[in-house]
Protein backbone atom coordinates (compact mmCIF):
# COMPACT_ATOMS: atom_id res chain seq x y z
CA UNK A 1 0.00 0.00 0.00
CA UNK A 2 1.05 3.42 -1.28
CA UNK A 3 2.36 5.64 2.18
CA UNK A 4 2.83 8.98 2.25
CA UNK A 5 2.68 12.26 5.05
CA UNK A 6 -0.42 14.90 4.60
CA UNK A 7 2.66 17.18 4.41
CA UNK A 8 3.98 15.51 1.67
CA UNK A 9 0.79 15.90 -0.11
CA UNK A 10 0.11 19.29 1.05
CA UNK A 11 3.78 20.22 -0.50
CA UNK A 12 2.75 18.66 -3.80
CA UNK A 13 -0.57 20.45 -4.20
CA UNK A 14 0.86 23.87 -3.45
CA UNK A 15 2.79 23.88 -6.14
CA UNK A 16 0.20 22.72 -8.50
CA UNK A 17 -1.92 25.80 -7.09
CA UNK A 18 0.74 27.43 -7.61
CA UNK A 19 0.96 27.20 -10.92
CA UNK A 20 -2.85 27.52 -11.27
CA UNK A 21 -3.00 30.66 -9.17
CA UNK A 22 -0.84 33.78 -8.82
CA UNK A 23 -2.48 35.02 -6.21
CA UNK A 24 -0.74 32.08 -3.91
CA UNK A 25 2.08 32.82 -2.08
CA UNK A 26 3.94 30.47 1.10
CA UNK A 27 5.37 31.80 3.91
CA UNK A 28 7.33 30.02 6.07
CA UNK A 29 9.59 29.96 9.62
CA UNK A 30 13.18 28.45 8.74
CA UNK A 31 11.07 24.79 8.61
CA UNK A 32 10.34 24.62 4.37
CA UNK A 33 12.33 21.12 4.21
CA UNK A 34 10.17 19.98 7.14
CA UNK A 35 6.77 21.40 6.28
CA UNK A 36 7.25 20.69 2.56
CA UNK A 37 6.94 23.87 1.29
CA UNK A 38 10.32 23.79 -0.31
CA UNK A 39 9.01 22.45 -3.18
CA UNK A 40 6.65 25.34 -4.08
CA UNK A 41 9.94 27.86 -2.97
CA UNK A 42 12.49 26.62 -5.33
CA UNK A 43 9.51 26.55 -8.45
CA UNK A 44 8.39 29.89 -7.56
CA UNK A 45 11.10 31.72 -5.44
CA UNK A 46 9.41 35.17 -5.97
CA UNK A 47 6.42 34.19 -4.22
CA UNK A 48 7.84 32.27 -1.50
CA UNK A 49 8.55 34.26 1.87
CA UNK A 50 10.67 33.10 4.50
CA UNK A 51 10.06 34.38 7.90
CA UNK A 52 12.82 32.64 9.43
CA UNK A 53 12.69 31.86 13.06
CA UNK A 54 10.15 34.44 14.35
CA UNK A 55 6.20 33.00 13.71
CA UNK A 56 4.69 35.89 15.07
CA UNK A 57 6.33 37.38 12.16
CA UNK A 58 4.90 34.76 9.81
CA UNK A 59 1.21 35.31 10.78
CA UNK A 60 1.49 39.15 10.58
CA UNK A 61 3.07 39.30 7.39
CA UNK A 62 0.49 37.05 5.95
CA UNK A 63 -2.26 38.88 7.00
CA UNK A 64 -1.13 41.82 5.62
CA UNK A 65 -0.17 39.68 2.06
CA UNK A 66 -4.10 38.75 2.01
CA UNK A 67 -4.90 42.91 2.99
CA UNK A 68 -3.16 43.37 -0.01
CA UNK A 69 -5.06 40.73 -2.21
CA UNK A 70 -2.77 37.46 -1.64
CA UNK A 71 -3.62 34.02 -0.85
CA UNK A 72 -0.89 33.64 1.68
CA UNK A 73 -0.55 29.68 3.14
CA UNK A 74 1.99 29.83 6.32
CA UNK A 75 3.71 26.86 7.53
CA UNK A 76 5.78 25.73 10.39
CA UNK A 77 4.82 22.86 12.90
CA UNK A 78 1.30 23.28 14.52
CA UNK A 79 2.99 23.67 18.44
CA UNK A 80 4.35 26.95 16.94
CA UNK A 81 1.37 27.70 14.35
CA UNK A 82 -1.39 27.41 16.99
CA UNK A 83 0.47 28.22 19.91
CA UNK A 84 3.34 30.75 20.05
CA UNK A 85 1.69 32.88 17.19
CA UNK A 86 -1.61 32.06 18.92
CA UNK A 87 -2.49 35.78 19.16
CA UNK A 88 -0.99 36.86 15.70
CA UNK A 89 -3.61 34.31 14.23
CA UNK A 90 -6.26 35.47 16.51
CA UNK A 91 -5.95 39.22 16.07
CA UNK A 92 -4.45 39.96 12.90
CA UNK A 93 -5.68 37.14 11.04
CA UNK A 94 -9.04 35.54 12.47
CA UNK A 95 -10.49 38.92 13.54
CA UNK A 96 -10.02 40.73 10.56
CA UNK A 97 -11.27 37.08 8.50
CA UNK A 98 -8.52 37.99 6.48
CA UNK A 99 -7.63 35.27 3.65
CA UNK A 100 -4.81 33.39 5.28
CA UNK A 101 -4.44 29.49 5.14
CA UNK A 102 -2.53 28.23 8.61
CA UNK A 103 -1.42 25.02 7.38
CA UNK A 104 0.57 23.16 9.91
CA UNK A 105 2.56 19.94 9.81
CA UNK A 106 3.88 17.47 12.70
CA UNK A 107 0.52 17.70 14.47
CA UNK A 108 0.03 15.42 16.74
CA UNK A 109 2.63 12.68 18.91
CA UNK A 110 3.24 10.86 15.71
CA UNK A 111 6.07 13.79 15.24
CA UNK A 112 7.65 10.95 17.68
CA UNK A 113 11.20 11.08 18.58
CA UNK A 114 11.39 15.13 19.12
CA UNK A 115 8.96 14.55 22.23
CA UNK A 116 6.13 16.29 23.73
CA UNK A 117 7.62 20.16 23.09
CA UNK A 118 7.21 19.49 19.63
CA UNK A 119 3.98 17.24 20.08
CA UNK A 120 0.88 19.20 19.54
CA UNK A 121 -1.98 18.20 21.18
CA UNK A 122 -4.40 20.97 21.51
CA UNK A 123 -3.93 22.95 18.38
CA UNK A 124 -7.54 21.88 16.90
CA UNK A 125 -9.07 23.38 20.33
CA UNK A 126 -7.60 26.83 20.42
CA UNK A 127 -7.95 27.34 16.69
CA UNK A 128 -11.37 26.08 16.95
CA UNK A 129 -11.91 28.59 20.03
CA UNK A 130 -12.13 31.36 16.87
CA UNK A 131 -14.29 32.89 15.40
CA UNK A 132 -14.38 33.66 11.38
CA UNK A 133 -11.36 30.37 11.39
CA UNK A 134 -12.39 27.08 9.72
CA UNK A 135 -10.44 24.02 10.95
CA UNK A 136 -9.71 20.60 8.50
CA UNK A 137 -7.73 17.67 10.05
CA UNK A 138 -7.39 15.51 6.93
CA UNK A 139 -6.89 11.81 6.65
CA UNK A 140 -4.66 11.11 3.92
CA UNK A 141 -3.01 12.19 0.83
CA UNK A 142 -6.53 12.19 -1.57
CA UNK A 143 -8.00 14.12 1.06
CA UNK A 144 -5.42 16.50 1.97
CA UNK A 145 -5.15 17.45 -1.86
CA UNK A 146 -9.06 17.67 -1.91
CA UNK A 147 -9.00 19.86 1.22
CA UNK A 148 -5.77 22.42 0.27
CA UNK A 149 -7.77 23.09 -2.64
CA UNK A 150 -11.20 24.09 -0.81
CA UNK A 151 -9.01 25.80 1.45
CA UNK A 152 -7.66 27.95 -1.03
CA UNK A 153 -10.94 28.73 -2.72
CA UNK A 154 -12.46 29.50 0.65
CA UNK A 155 -13.12 33.29 1.75
CA UNK A 156 -11.35 33.54 5.27
CA UNK A 157 -9.01 31.78 7.30
CA UNK A 158 -8.52 28.28 7.55
CA UNK A 159 -6.02 26.15 9.46
CA UNK A 160 -4.83 22.37 7.99
CA UNK A 161 -4.12 20.30 9.91
CA UNK A 162 -0.75 18.28 9.00
CA UNK A 163 1.19 15.14 9.91
CA UNK A 164 4.78 13.93 9.61
CA UNK A 165 4.09 10.54 9.42
CA UNK A 166 3.67 8.47 6.46
CA UNK A 167 0.12 7.62 6.33
CA UNK A 168 -1.47 4.31 4.38
CA UNK A 169 -3.55 6.63 1.53
CA UNK A 170 -7.47 4.90 2.69
CA UNK A 171 -9.40 7.40 0.82
CA UNK A 172 -10.14 6.62 -3.32
CA UNK A 173 -8.49 9.66 -5.73
CA UNK A 174 -12.64 10.65 -6.45
CA UNK A 175 -13.56 11.04 -3.11
CA UNK A 176 -15.67 13.73 -2.86
CA UNK A 177 -14.59 16.46 0.00
CA UNK A 178 -16.67 19.08 0.84
CA UNK A 179 -15.58 21.71 3.23
CA UNK A 180 -17.82 21.61 6.25
CA UNK A 181 -19.62 18.17 5.15
CA UNK A 182 -18.49 14.69 7.14
CA UNK A 183 -18.69 11.80 5.39
CA UNK A 184 -19.90 8.74 5.96
CA UNK A 185 -17.78 5.72 5.21
CA UNK A 186 -18.92 2.63 6.50
CA UNK A 187 -23.00 2.34 7.52
CA UNK A 188 -23.11 0.57 11.03
CA UNK A 189 -26.32 0.73 12.96
CA UNK A 190 -25.12 -0.55 16.06
CA UNK A 191 -22.20 2.33 17.20
CA UNK A 192 -20.75 4.93 15.33
CA UNK A 193 -17.23 6.22 15.02
CA UNK A 194 -16.35 10.09 13.81
CA UNK A 195 -12.58 9.84 13.75
CA UNK A 196 -10.31 12.38 11.60
CA UNK A 197 -6.55 12.62 10.61
CA UNK A 198 -4.35 9.60 11.60
CA UNK A 199 -7.42 8.18 13.71
CA UNK A 200 -9.87 7.50 10.36
CA UNK A 201 -7.68 4.19 9.04
CA UNK A 202 -7.85 2.76 13.00
CA UNK A 203 -11.16 3.58 12.73
CA UNK A 204 -12.39 1.82 9.69
CA UNK A 205 -9.84 -1.38 11.06
CA UNK A 206 -11.87 -1.44 14.42
CA UNK A 207 -15.60 -1.03 12.70
CA UNK A 208 -13.82 -4.57 10.60
CA UNK A 209 -12.69 -6.29 13.80
CA UNK A 210 -16.25 -5.12 15.60
CA UNK A 211 -18.11 -6.57 12.12
CA UNK A 212 -17.14 -9.54 12.94
CA UNK A 213 -18.16 -9.76 16.42
CA UNK A 214 -21.60 -8.57 14.43
CA UNK A 215 -21.33 -4.92 16.19
CA UNK A 216 -22.14 -2.93 12.97
CA UNK A 217 -20.50 -0.15 13.82
CA UNK A 218 -20.55 3.26 10.99
CA UNK A 219 -17.01 5.05 10.63
CA UNK A 220 -17.60 8.74 9.83
CA UNK A 221 -14.80 11.12 8.82
CA UNK A 222 -15.07 14.23 10.02
CA UNK A 223 -12.32 16.32 8.59
CA UNK A 224 -13.83 19.80 8.73
CA UNK A 225 -13.79 19.91 13.02
CA UNK A 226 -15.01 23.26 12.01
CA UNK A 227 -17.89 24.46 10.50
CA UNK A 228 -19.20 20.96 11.64
CA UNK A 229 -21.57 19.01 10.35
CA UNK A 230 -24.26 18.80 13.19
CA UNK A 231 -26.57 17.53 10.66
CA UNK A 232 -25.02 14.76 9.90
CA UNK A 233 -23.22 14.14 12.92
CA UNK A 234 -26.78 14.51 14.46
CA UNK A 235 -28.62 11.85 12.53
CA UNK A 236 -25.84 9.24 12.67
CA UNK A 237 -25.97 9.46 16.41
CA UNK A 238 -29.42 9.27 16.15
CA UNK A 239 -29.74 5.66 14.21
CA UNK A 240 -26.01 4.37 15.82
CA UNK A 241 -27.74 5.44 19.24
CA UNK A 242 -23.88 5.24 20.68
CA UNK A 243 -21.12 7.12 19.20
CA UNK A 244 -17.06 6.90 20.01
CA UNK A 245 -14.93 9.84 19.01
CA UNK A 246 -11.67 9.76 17.72
CA UNK A 247 -8.74 12.18 17.34
CA UNK A 248 -4.95 12.15 17.38
CA UNK A 249 -5.33 15.34 19.96
CA UNK A 250 -6.42 16.30 23.11
CA UNK A 251 -9.98 14.77 24.16
CA UNK A 252 -10.33 18.16 25.45
CA UNK A 253 -11.30 20.81 23.07
CA UNK A 254 -10.73 19.04 19.82
CA UNK A 255 -13.02 17.04 17.82
CA UNK A 256 -14.36 14.89 20.51
CA UNK A 257 -15.61 17.91 22.26
CA UNK A 258 -16.94 19.27 18.91
CA UNK A 259 -19.10 16.15 18.74
CA UNK A 260 -20.05 15.91 22.72
CA UNK A 261 -21.09 19.84 22.09
CA UNK A 262 -23.39 19.06 19.04
CA UNK A 263 -25.00 16.09 20.55
CA UNK A 264 -26.02 17.24 23.63
CA UNK A 265 -27.74 19.62 21.96
CA UNK A 266 -29.06 17.44 19.26
CA UNK A 267 -29.41 14.26 20.38
CA UNK A 268 -28.16 13.07 22.94
CA UNK A 269 -26.58 9.07 23.52
CA UNK A 270 -23.62 7.23 25.17
CA UNK A 271 -20.38 8.07 23.91
CA UNK A 272 -16.83 8.12 24.86
CA UNK A 273 -13.89 10.29 23.79
CA UNK A 274 -10.55 8.46 22.39
CA UNK A 275 -7.94 10.77 22.20
CA UNK A 276 -5.16 12.31 24.74
CA UNK A 277 -6.18 12.31 28.34
CA UNK A 278 -4.95 15.89 28.80
CA UNK A 279 -1.60 14.47 28.75
CA UNK A 280 1.65 15.83 26.71
CA UNK A 281 3.51 13.52 24.52
CA UNK A 282 7.01 12.05 24.65
CA UNK A 283 9.62 10.53 22.73
CA UNK A 284 9.83 7.37 21.04
CA UNK A 285 8.04 5.87 17.55
CA UNK A 286 5.01 7.32 16.62
CA UNK A 287 3.49 3.91 16.21
CA UNK A 288 4.89 3.09 19.67
CA UNK A 289 3.64 6.27 21.40
CA UNK A 290 -0.13 5.43 19.60
CA UNK A 291 -0.03 2.56 21.57
CA UNK A 292 0.99 3.53 24.60
CA UNK A 293 -1.36 6.14 24.77
CA UNK A 294 -4.23 3.89 23.01
CA UNK A 295 -4.35 5.64 20.10
CA UNK A 296 -5.29 2.26 18.30
CA UNK A 297 -7.86 0.59 16.03
CA UNK A 298 -8.26 -1.82 19.54
CA UNK A 299 -8.54 1.34 21.84
CA UNK A 300 -11.28 2.72 19.40
CA UNK A 301 -13.07 -0.98 19.42
CA UNK A 302 -12.80 -1.16 22.86
CA UNK A 303 -14.34 2.15 23.43
CA UNK A 304 -17.26 1.16 21.31
CA UNK A 305 -17.85 -2.12 22.81
CA UNK A 306 -18.28 0.11 25.98
CA UNK A 307 -20.90 2.85 24.38
CA UNK A 308 -22.47 -0.29 22.85
CA UNK A 309 -23.00 -1.37 25.92
CA UNK A 310 -24.48 1.08 27.72
CA UNK A 311 -26.98 1.96 24.90
CA UNK A 312 -28.09 -1.90 25.36
CA UNK A 313 -28.31 -1.96 28.84
CA UNK A 314 -30.05 1.55 28.67
CA UNK B 1 6.06 72.52 1.69
CA UNK B 2 5.16 76.13 0.88
CA UNK B 3 3.95 78.08 3.56
CA UNK B 4 0.11 77.48 2.43
CA UNK B 5 0.55 73.81 2.57
CA UNK B 6 1.83 74.60 6.24
CA UNK B 7 -1.32 76.36 7.07
CA UNK B 8 -3.33 74.22 5.50
CA UNK B 9 -2.25 71.24 7.49
CA UNK B 10 -2.46 73.37 11.00
CA UNK B 11 -5.61 73.94 10.17
CA UNK B 12 -6.56 70.09 9.73
CA UNK B 13 -4.65 68.84 12.52
CA UNK B 14 -6.08 71.88 15.09
CA UNK B 15 -9.73 70.21 13.75
CA UNK B 16 -8.23 66.85 14.55
CA UNK B 17 -7.61 67.72 17.89
CA UNK B 18 -10.54 69.06 18.38
CA UNK B 19 -12.04 66.01 17.29
CA UNK B 20 -10.32 63.83 19.46
CA UNK B 21 -11.56 65.62 22.87
CA UNK B 22 -15.10 65.76 21.33
CA UNK B 23 -14.83 62.02 20.35
CA UNK B 24 -13.05 60.81 23.65
CA UNK B 25 -15.72 62.98 25.68
CA UNK B 26 -18.56 61.35 24.21
CA UNK B 27 -17.13 58.00 24.68
CA UNK B 28 -16.10 58.58 28.20
CA UNK B 29 -12.71 56.16 27.36
CA UNK B 30 -10.10 55.80 25.48
CA UNK B 31 -6.66 57.36 24.77
CA UNK B 32 -5.75 61.36 24.57
CA UNK B 33 -2.08 61.38 25.12
CA UNK B 34 -0.90 58.87 22.22
CA UNK B 35 -3.56 60.44 20.01
CA UNK B 36 -3.22 64.30 20.32
CA UNK B 37 0.98 63.36 19.90
CA UNK B 38 0.78 61.82 16.29
CA UNK B 39 -1.70 64.49 14.59
CA UNK B 40 0.86 65.59 13.07
CA UNK B 41 2.06 62.64 12.13
CA UNK B 42 -0.80 61.40 10.55
CA UNK B 43 -2.26 65.01 9.12
CA UNK B 44 0.41 65.13 7.06
CA UNK B 45 0.20 61.60 5.49
CA UNK B 46 -3.41 62.13 4.73
CA UNK B 47 -3.95 65.41 3.50
CA UNK B 48 -0.50 65.56 1.98
CA UNK B 49 1.49 62.47 0.96
CA UNK B 50 -1.11 59.25 1.15
CA UNK B 51 -2.36 58.42 -2.48
CA UNK B 52 -6.25 57.73 -1.07
CA UNK B 53 -9.68 58.28 -2.06
CA UNK B 54 -12.74 58.29 0.59
CA UNK B 55 -15.15 57.57 -2.72
CA UNK B 56 -13.31 54.32 -2.92
CA UNK B 57 -11.46 52.77 0.01
CA UNK B 58 -10.68 49.70 -0.93
CA UNK B 59 -8.68 50.95 -4.14
CA UNK B 60 -6.01 48.33 -5.34
CA UNK B 61 -2.93 50.72 -5.65
CA UNK B 62 -3.92 53.18 -2.86
CA UNK B 63 -1.21 53.78 -0.32
CA UNK B 64 -1.92 51.67 3.19
CA UNK B 65 -1.53 53.14 6.15
CA UNK B 66 -1.29 50.79 9.56
CA UNK B 67 -2.01 52.29 13.23
CA UNK B 68 0.54 49.72 14.62
CA UNK B 69 -0.49 51.81 17.76
CA UNK B 70 -3.44 50.96 17.50
CA UNK B 71 -5.05 52.80 21.11
CA UNK B 72 -4.32 56.11 18.75
CA UNK B 73 -7.10 54.94 16.75
CA UNK B 74 -8.83 58.70 17.80
CA UNK B 75 -6.02 60.14 15.89
CA UNK B 76 -6.78 57.69 12.62
CA UNK B 77 -10.58 58.32 12.84
CA UNK B 78 -10.47 62.00 13.27
CA UNK B 79 -7.68 61.99 9.67
CA UNK B 80 -10.79 59.91 7.97
CA UNK B 81 -13.83 62.08 9.18
CA UNK B 82 -11.70 64.42 7.73
CA UNK B 83 -11.03 63.07 4.88
CA UNK B 84 -14.90 62.15 3.97
CA UNK B 85 -14.09 58.81 4.74
CA UNK B 86 -17.40 58.99 7.01
CA UNK B 87 -19.65 62.35 8.23
CA UNK B 88 -17.83 63.75 11.16
CA UNK B 89 -21.31 63.06 13.54
CA UNK B 90 -20.26 59.61 13.48
CA UNK B 91 -17.05 60.10 15.69
CA UNK B 92 -19.24 61.11 18.50
CA UNK B 93 -20.40 57.24 18.58
CA UNK B 94 -17.08 55.96 19.18
CA UNK B 95 -16.61 53.00 21.22
CA UNK B 96 -20.65 52.49 21.62
CA UNK B 97 -22.62 49.48 20.94
CA UNK B 98 -23.19 48.89 16.95
CA UNK B 99 -20.49 52.09 16.17
CA UNK B 100 -18.58 51.71 13.34
CA UNK B 101 -15.78 53.12 15.16
CA UNK B 102 -14.45 50.34 17.30
CA UNK B 103 -12.14 50.73 20.45
CA UNK B 104 -9.06 49.76 18.07
CA UNK B 105 -9.14 49.99 14.73
CA UNK B 106 -11.20 47.37 12.71
CA UNK B 107 -11.31 47.41 8.97
CA UNK B 108 -14.04 45.20 8.12
CA UNK B 109 -16.44 47.88 10.10
CA UNK B 110 -14.38 51.05 9.40
CA UNK B 111 -13.71 52.67 5.42
CA UNK B 112 -10.49 53.61 5.31
CA UNK B 113 -8.83 51.44 7.82
CA UNK B 114 -6.30 48.96 6.12
CA UNK B 115 -5.86 46.98 8.89
CA UNK B 116 -7.31 45.92 12.59
CA UNK B 117 -4.79 46.37 15.11
CA UNK B 118 -5.02 47.03 18.92
CA UNK B 119 -2.43 44.14 20.03
CA UNK B 120 1.06 46.20 20.30
CA UNK B 121 3.92 45.06 17.31
CA UNK B 122 1.55 43.47 15.18
CA UNK B 123 0.59 45.89 13.00
CA UNK B 124 4.12 46.73 11.73
CA UNK B 125 4.20 43.33 10.85
CA UNK B 126 0.95 42.68 8.67
CA UNK B 127 2.34 46.70 7.02
CA UNK B 128 5.52 44.47 6.02
CA UNK B 129 3.43 42.16 4.29
CA UNK B 130 1.74 44.71 2.68
CA UNK B 131 4.69 46.09 1.30
CA UNK B 132 5.91 42.11 0.36
CA UNK B 133 2.48 42.72 -1.48
CA UNK B 134 3.38 45.91 -3.52
CA UNK B 135 6.49 44.75 -4.52
CA UNK B 136 5.41 41.31 -6.06
CA UNK B 137 2.23 42.94 -8.07
CA UNK B 138 5.46 45.59 -8.98
CA UNK B 139 2.98 48.45 -7.86
CA UNK B 140 4.31 51.59 -6.90
CA UNK B 141 1.86 52.38 -3.79
CA UNK B 142 4.00 52.72 -0.37
CA UNK B 143 3.02 51.48 2.89
CA UNK B 144 3.01 53.82 6.19
CA UNK B 145 2.58 52.31 9.44
CA UNK B 146 2.74 54.39 12.68
CA UNK B 147 4.68 52.76 15.90
CA UNK B 148 4.57 53.83 19.45
CA UNK B 149 7.55 54.23 21.85
CA UNK B 150 6.92 51.84 24.40
CA UNK B 151 5.29 49.39 21.47
CA UNK B 152 8.89 48.58 20.91
CA UNK B 153 9.14 47.04 23.61
CA UNK B 154 7.68 43.94 21.86
CA UNK B 155 9.61 41.60 20.96
CA UNK B 156 7.17 41.19 17.51
CA UNK B 157 8.56 44.72 16.43
CA UNK B 158 12.11 43.11 15.59
CA UNK B 159 11.08 40.37 13.84
CA UNK B 160 9.00 42.90 11.67
CA UNK B 161 11.99 45.37 11.53
CA UNK B 162 14.33 42.34 10.46
CA UNK B 163 11.91 41.05 8.13
CA UNK B 164 11.33 44.40 6.37
CA UNK B 165 15.15 45.35 5.98
CA UNK B 166 15.81 41.24 5.06
CA UNK B 167 13.29 41.83 1.95
CA UNK B 168 14.57 45.42 0.96
CA UNK B 169 11.36 47.18 1.56
CA UNK B 170 11.74 51.01 0.36
CA UNK B 171 8.13 50.87 -0.19
CA UNK B 172 7.50 50.67 3.55
CA UNK B 173 7.92 54.00 5.83
CA UNK B 174 7.44 53.79 9.52
CA UNK B 175 7.07 56.67 12.20
CA UNK B 176 8.04 55.85 15.65
CA UNK B 177 6.09 58.55 17.98
CA UNK B 178 8.50 59.44 20.10
CA UNK B 179 6.44 61.04 23.09
CA UNK B 180 8.43 58.99 25.77
CA UNK B 181 5.75 57.72 27.96
CA UNK B 182 3.67 54.18 28.27
CA UNK B 183 1.33 53.24 30.79
CA UNK B 184 3.08 52.62 33.63
CA UNK B 185 5.28 55.72 33.23
CA UNK B 186 8.33 56.86 31.27
CA UNK B 187 9.50 54.53 28.69
CA UNK B 188 12.83 54.78 30.14
CA UNK B 189 11.67 53.76 33.55
CA UNK B 190 9.09 50.95 32.65
CA UNK B 191 11.22 49.15 30.17
CA UNK B 192 14.03 51.15 28.35
CA UNK B 193 14.03 50.34 24.66
CA UNK B 194 16.66 53.59 23.75
CA UNK B 195 18.49 53.79 21.71
CA UNK B 196 15.79 53.16 19.36
CA UNK B 197 17.57 55.17 16.34
CA UNK B 198 20.71 53.02 16.66
CA UNK B 199 18.57 49.77 17.49
CA UNK B 200 16.51 50.47 14.11
CA UNK B 201 19.85 51.21 11.89
CA UNK B 202 21.06 47.87 13.39
CA UNK B 203 18.01 46.17 11.88
CA UNK B 204 19.06 47.45 8.57
CA UNK B 205 16.86 50.67 8.47
CA UNK B 206 17.35 54.31 7.05
CA UNK B 207 16.51 56.20 10.06
CA UNK B 208 15.60 60.26 10.15
CA UNK B 209 15.01 61.66 13.35
CA UNK B 210 12.65 65.02 13.28
CA UNK B 211 10.40 66.83 15.21
CA UNK B 212 7.04 64.99 15.42
CA UNK B 213 4.79 68.29 15.38
CA UNK B 214 7.06 70.21 12.48
CA UNK B 215 5.16 69.77 9.37
CA UNK B 216 8.53 71.02 7.26
CA UNK B 217 10.48 68.28 8.87
CA UNK B 218 7.68 65.19 8.14
CA UNK B 219 7.35 66.39 4.83
CA UNK B 220 11.08 66.59 4.45
CA UNK B 221 11.39 62.93 5.98
CA UNK B 222 8.77 61.20 3.87
CA UNK B 223 10.37 62.90 0.90
CA UNK B 224 13.70 61.35 1.94
CA UNK B 225 12.11 58.04 2.42
CA UNK B 226 10.92 58.22 -0.96
CA UNK B 227 14.46 58.53 -2.29
CA UNK B 228 15.88 55.92 -0.09
CA UNK B 229 16.33 52.65 -2.05
CA UNK B 230 16.97 49.27 -0.95
CA UNK B 231 15.67 49.41 2.43
CA UNK B 232 13.13 50.59 4.69
CA UNK B 233 12.83 54.30 6.45
CA UNK B 234 11.96 54.71 10.05
CA UNK B 235 10.95 58.62 11.04
CA UNK B 236 11.77 58.83 14.78
CA UNK B 237 9.35 61.73 15.68
CA UNK B 238 10.27 63.32 18.97
CA UNK B 239 7.24 64.26 20.12
CA UNK B 240 4.53 65.36 23.24
CA UNK B 241 2.29 63.44 24.58
CA UNK B 242 -1.17 65.07 24.76
CA UNK B 243 0.06 68.21 22.80
CA UNK B 244 -2.13 71.04 22.26
CA UNK B 245 -4.14 70.50 25.76
CA UNK B 246 -1.82 72.08 28.38
CA UNK B 247 -3.35 69.87 31.36
CA UNK B 248 -2.63 66.61 29.40
CA UNK B 249 1.01 67.21 27.43
CA UNK B 250 3.73 65.30 29.41
CA UNK B 251 1.19 63.45 31.60
CA UNK B 252 1.27 59.57 32.28
CA UNK B 253 -2.37 59.83 33.35
CA UNK B 254 -3.87 61.05 29.85
CA UNK B 255 -2.51 57.57 28.03
CA UNK B 256 -5.61 56.02 28.77
CA UNK B 257 -8.35 58.32 30.27
CA UNK B 258 -11.49 60.44 29.11
CA UNK B 259 -11.63 64.34 29.62
CA UNK B 260 -14.85 65.08 31.55
CA UNK B 261 -17.39 67.69 30.17
CA UNK B 262 -15.46 70.13 31.97
CA UNK B 263 -12.13 68.79 30.78
CA UNK B 264 -13.14 68.91 27.42
CA UNK B 265 -14.52 72.84 27.11
CA UNK B 266 -11.40 73.31 28.61
CA UNK B 267 -9.18 71.41 25.79
CA UNK B 268 -11.54 73.19 23.33
CA UNK B 269 -11.25 76.14 24.70
CA UNK B 270 -7.28 75.64 24.41
CA UNK B 271 -7.16 74.50 20.80
CA UNK B 272 -9.86 77.39 19.35
CA UNK B 273 -10.95 76.82 15.96
CA UNK B 274 -13.87 75.07 15.15
CA UNK B 275 -15.89 75.02 12.20
CA UNK B 276 -18.96 75.94 13.94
Amino acid sequence: MTKIATRTAYGQTLVKLGEENPNIVVLDADLSKSTKTADFAKKFPERFFNAGIAEANLMGMSAGLAAAGKIPFASTFAVFATGRAFEQVRNSIAYPKLNVKVAATHAGITVGEDGGSHQSVEDVSLMRSLPNMTVIVPADAVETDKAVRAAAEHQGPVYIRLGRLDLPVILPEDYEFKLGKAVVLREGWDAAVFANGTMLALALEAAEELAREGVETAVINVSTVKPLDTATVAEVARQAGAVVSAEEHSIIGGLGSAIAEALVENCPVPMERVGLMDTFGESGSPWELMEKYGLTAAGIAAAVRRVHRRKTNG
Amino acid sequence: MNQAKVEELSGRAREMRRMIIEMLAASKSGHPGGSLSAVEIVSTLYFAAMNIDPADPHKPDRDRFVLSKGHAAPVLYAALAEKGFFPREELLTLRKTGSQLQGHPDMKKTPGVDMSTGSLGQGISAAVGMALAGKLDKKDYRVYALLGDGECEEGMVWEAAMAASHYKLDNLTAFLDYNGLQIDGPVQEVMNPTPLAEKWQAFGWEVIKIDGHDFGAIWGALEMAGETKGKPTMIIARTVKGKGVSFMENQVGWHGNAPNAEQAAQALAELGGGKS
